[in-house]
């Protein structure tokens, strides 16, 4: 069988593109590294927009980044089905171009958070999850200053209604409550999907929780569910 | 010409301002304990060369929506040469 291949863009800024691409390795794709001002996704199977601070963080997280060539092809590979998955800064990214709802903020805390954290799987339509069923509970790393995740209202209903929202952030055992909302966020939501099912983004890193040697392995099920998809693409 | 302006950008009303929060919750320490409703925001000068104020003011307007702030969380204020004193 033929390995994903799967492109992991560079911004300027950018700090987990080289563990995203050594986690697709890691779980039998092929990285294929890509660079932000290229207006070609060099015909990959799947995107990731990694972690990081693109262009300091200036203005907000993500609001430049959103603006670099390599979007309008990020954009069109989305609009046409391909997986697209957005970690962190790559969430705020995909939030500020509009490929996904709601936005990110200050953390309720004010404080960087830098720790493992629970997170609920609430849906199967994302391709981060396709293998996966609701309710199951898997240990990702989180460590962000602005991943509080909001939206206007009546957006937040819309996202609960339509079953966007992809993650929560909760107890070991599956309850989400207060204590367990690591950052804050609206209904404890770590992640949502796009309307289409194809584009997902949240705040934890499933890249930096794929090798038992360094860490808890909760990235592994949601990265292969994403390599199995990129090759169910085309 | 050139146009001169001023860009105010403020969380939502509805939403939680963590930062306005944060300085609120330290100003009774400095003895202020009259104080509510602290919101912190963002302020962008700039001027824009245009063949007039009005396709100025239209240009900053673009400029706010799609970079300046984000719509989903932000509102904007934008006030021109005369309202600043400049």
């Amino acid at each position: 069988m033929r390995k994903p291949r799967v492109g992991v863009i560079t911004f300027p800024g950018s700090l987990d593109d080289r563990d995203a691409l050594r986690a697709v390795a890691f779980m039998g794709g092929e990285g294929v590294p890509l660079w932000h001002a290229e207006r070609d996704l060099g015909g990959v199977d799947a995107v990731i927009l990694p972690g990081g601070f693109s262009y300091g963080d200036y203005l907000r997280c993500g609001a430049i980044a959103r603006f670099a060539p390599v979007m309008d092809e990020v954009r069109g590979f989305a609009e046409r089905g391909g997986p697209v998955v957005g970690i962190c800064n790559g969430f705020q990214i995909l939030c500020e171009a509009g490929l996904l709802p709601g936005a990110l903020i200050r953390n309720r805390s004010l404080r960087f958070i830098c720790r493992v954290a629970s997170i609920r799987v609430e849906t199967s339509l994302s391709p981060l999850t396709e293998g996966l069923v609701a309710g199951e509970v898997l240990q990702v790393p989180v460590k962000h200053g602005e991943g509080q995740f909001v939206a206007a209202p009546e957006d937040l209903a819309r996202i609960e209604g339509e079953g966007l929202v992809t993650f929560r952030y909760c107890a070991p055992d599956g309850t989400v409550d207060d204590e367990h909302n690591v950052n804050g966020a609206a209904n404890a939501i770590a992640g949502v999907r796009s309307e289409g099912g194809n584009v997902v983004g949240l705040m934890p890193h499933p890249e930096h929780a794929v090798d038992p040697d360094v860490g808890p392995t909760g990235g592994q099920p949601l990265l292969a569910s994403f390599l199995s998809r990129a090759l169910a693409k085309v | 010409m050139k146009h001169r302006f001023e860009v105010l950008v403020s969380l939502k009303p509805g939403l939680l301002d963590p930062q306005g929060k944060a300085v609120e919750g330290s100003l009774p320490a400095m003895g202020w304990t009259n104080v509510s409703n602290v919101r912190v925001g963002k302020h962008v000068e700039l001027t824009v060369d245009a063949a007039s104020e009005q396709e100025a003011h239209a240009q900053v307007e673009e400029m706010a929506r799609r970079l300046l702030s984000n719509p989903v969380i932000e509102d904007v204020r934008i006030l021109s040469a005369e309202e600043v004193g400049g």
